[in-house]
């Protein structure tokens, strides 16, 4: 290896994620000048309708909610050095926990329905990554191909539960039946009515919960520490006594779980049904969140209300800009799954030149690194 | 059933694995160079946008095919980029170079051609006719052999042929060139090529080429051959399938032949089973759908033999200095 030249943490942090968060803006304007519209009045819209008004902020938060437990899904899993690219499929067959919990209890009250429909979406979100886990621990299959393949058998069995299983016989379109009373999470809006009409709910308060709750995991707790020193080195944490099987399943598990949370914002706070394809790619949304968010809860935060702006800034922009659809924001997800992952390299050697140039102490370091260790 | 039905069924076989046969060879080349590719939809699906947009405008399936490849290259140059000189994750550039197609081709076709993502139906020379091979007409009448030769051989478009011809191209590269023994290398032990004196980031690059213009061949199909235009998210994650269908066919051309076919045979099937019944019980068309993946998912477990890709994947070269 050749010897890295160092640059402060908060260049790490925060500078280098900017500078390529700036690139996919960047291109993502140039795309929208291509199709001959002004990308600056294009923000405007954006950042109005995501930001501007009580709905329009409302549909921000719920999108960011999703964005939330499927970031944290990939983060979680990340640390301990596994790619879950199957936030999708787990998302979506979580549904199956909260419709029917959902369902049961429709007649009791939230406070007892959302608690066990948590549990239940969990369970099956996370027992949908627990397979992929299980076959990368015990069988050595690649988690990311098992993660793809579950993504598509997910929506093949969703397709069958919902037709042939949920859907009620008197209704004709591929729904369940739809909740009532408690199964549905209350929503913002009964408490505030600057929300209007936004489908905003209590389950943004649960993935509050859940940024606080991973943070602890991560950081502050022993499970958490096993599952970084296996991110870090598989070699190291199995010579530190840490069963590497074991770890790789209860982090799918975890991550799952987490994932299966979307389940419980849109079965029983936005859609109040099932209905096919209800995760409409949040899972793959987590994924640019994660990698963004530097698979740091506050990062996370940051990255899903960026991305849930972006979503509800883009609804926007359809009706102020009927040239941009609503695919712009799929391709601006792509930059910047694009920019901050994969040519994640692409400012760093220029960036280090430049805080080499910059600060002497920066240098005097670099220099004592280079010299001190022999290269191998 | 009787002659003509299974014919037909293995006629619709033969169309089906087509795309997925190219875009699996696609992937053969880079995954055996060692770069893991879950770009191969991405590509496909930007190829298909470009050649129906093309052949929509220009009115040639050729110039349409020409795009398609070239826009294919392209995005796999990107990719290609990301992964060998920038050292990125290739999951992560993979799944941006899906998603990126995915949004852009439905984003421009709207803006194009506003027609809900969909480009203009294409005429006569737009897309590629059918060929009736030599004498297709006057064996018709053989028994047996004659409805075989005209029905199942003849009447194909040429991607067909190509991509069938591909396996024996690729099966004679990999195996008795030398760049195929370098790019079997790479795949295995880049240090070891680099000590040899060869690049492996050459190598590389040529495999992510190789790739990019057989996909675009693979997504071409889609909307100038199979289809009269583009539509939107055409490709339906068949790159995903291809993917399997390479893993399943443990990264060897000819085996990938017939694992594409079984897997095309498995499409065809579901299509004619929508509520067919086997044996007494109704299969859910669902199932048979999701055959390929859990196929592969009990493959990759090792359950039926164990499916151990180029040792060298996923990994970024880094030269020793």
């Amino acid at each position: 290896m050749s010897a890295r030249r160092p640059i402060p943490r908060w260049a790490d942090v925060a500078l280098l994620p900017a500078i390529n968060l700036l690139m996919a803006f960047l291109v993502s304007g140039l795309v929208v000048l291509m199709i001959g519209e002004n990308p600056f009045q294009a923000v405007q819209v954006i950042i109005y309708g995501a930001f501007g008004y009580g709905d329009g902020l409302g549909y921000t938060l719920y999108y960011a909610t999703n964005f939330i437990f499927t970031g944290l899904a990939v983060a979680v899993a990340a640390h301990a050095g596994l790619f879950n690219i199957g936030g999708d499929g787990q998302a979506y067959v979580a549904g199956l926990g909260a419709i029917v919990v959902a369902l049961a209890l429709d007649q009791t009250h939230w406070l007892l329905a959302m608690p066990l429909a948590v549990l239940a979406s969990a369970a099956v979100g996370g027992f949908w990554a627990f397979i992929p886990g299980y076959l990368q621990a015990k069988r050595g299959s690649h988690v990311v191909i098992t993660t793809i393949m579950f993504n598509f058998i997910a929506s093949a069995l969703m397709v069958y539960m919902v037709n042939r299983v949920l859907k009620p016989a008197s209704t004709m379109a591929p729904e369940s039946e739809t909740l009532d009373v408690a199964g549905r999470v209350p929503q913002l809006r009964q408490f505030l009515s600057f929300f209007g009409y936004s489908p905003v709910n209590l389950s943004i308060v649960l993935a509050v919960a859940a940024l606080i709750g991973c943070y602890i995991l991560i950081w502050h707790t022993k499970f958490g520490y096993a599952m970084r020193v296996l991110g870090a080195n598989p070699t190291a944490s199995r010579y530190a006594g840490i069963s590497n099987s074991k770890m790789i399943m209860i982090t799918m598990t975890i991550s799952g779980a987490l994932a299966g949370m979307v389940a419980i914002n849109e079965v029983m706070g936005t859609q109040n049904r099932l209905v096919l394809d209800f995760v409409a790619g949040a899972g793959f949304v987590g994924i640019a969140v994660a990698l963004m968010g530097r698979n740091h809860p506050i990062g996370i935060l940051l990255a899903a209300l960026l991305f849930g702006a972006l979503y509800q800034g883009g609804q926007e922009l359809q009706f102020v800009m009927p040239a941009v659809t609503k695919e712009m924001i799929v391709v601006i997800q792509a930059l910047v799954i694009l920019f901050t992952g994969a040519m994640e390299g692409l400012f760093r050697p220029s960036l280090e030149r430049a805080f080499m140039l910059l600060s002497p102490e920066q240098k005097a370091e670099a220099i004592a690194v280079s010299t001190a260790k022999p290269e191998s | 059933m009787d002659l003509a039905s299974v014919l037909s069924i293995l006629d619709a076989t033969i169309r089906l694995s087509t795309p997925l046969l190219l875009a699996c060879l696609a992937g053969l080349y880079s995954e055996r160079a060692g770069l893991f590719d879950i770009g191969l939809e991405g590509k496909m699906l930007a190829a298909a946008f470009a050649a129906g947009a093309v052949a929509a405008i220009t009115g040639s399936a050729w110039l349409g095919l020409l795009a398609g490849m070239a826009v294919s290259l392209s995005t796999a140059l990107l990719q290609g980029v990301a992964a060998i000189t920038l050292k990125g994750n290739q999951l992560i550039a993979g799944v941006a170079i899906n998603m990126l197609a995915a949004g852009m081709t439905t984003f421009l076709g709207q803006t194009w051609f506003s027609q809900g993502g969909r480009t203009p139906a294409l005429g006569e020379g737009g897309r590629f006719s059918p060929i009736t091979l030599p004498f297709a007409s006057e064996l018709a009448g053989v028994p047996i052999l004659g409805p075989i030769y005209s029905d199942l051989i003849s009447g194909h478009y040429l991607l067909v042929y190509i991509a069938f011809i591909m396996v024996a191209v690729t099966a004679y590269v990999l195996y008795r060139t030398r760049f195929g023994l370098r790019l079997r290398a790479v795949g295995e032990n880049p240090k070891a090529v680099d000590t040899a004196g060869i690049s492996v980031v050459k190598l590389r690059y040529q495999a992510v080429i190789i790739t990019g213009l057989l996909c675009g061949l693979a997504g071409a199909y889609f909307s100038i051959a199979q289809g009269s235009g583009f539509g939107n998210n055409m490709t339906a994650g068949k790159g995903y399938i291809a993917l399997a269908a390479l893993i399943f066919a443990k990264w060897k051309p000819v085996p990938a032949m017939f694992t594409c076919l079984l897997f095309g045979f498995l499409d065809a099937l579901q299509i004619r089973l929508q509520s067919a019944q086997l044996f007494g019980i109704e299969v859910p068309v669902q199932a048979i759908q999701a055959l390929p993946y859990i196929l592969t998912v009990i493959l990759l477990a090792g359950f039926i033999g164990k499916a151990v890709g180029p040792k060298a994947g996923g990994v970024p070269y880094t030269k020793e200095r």
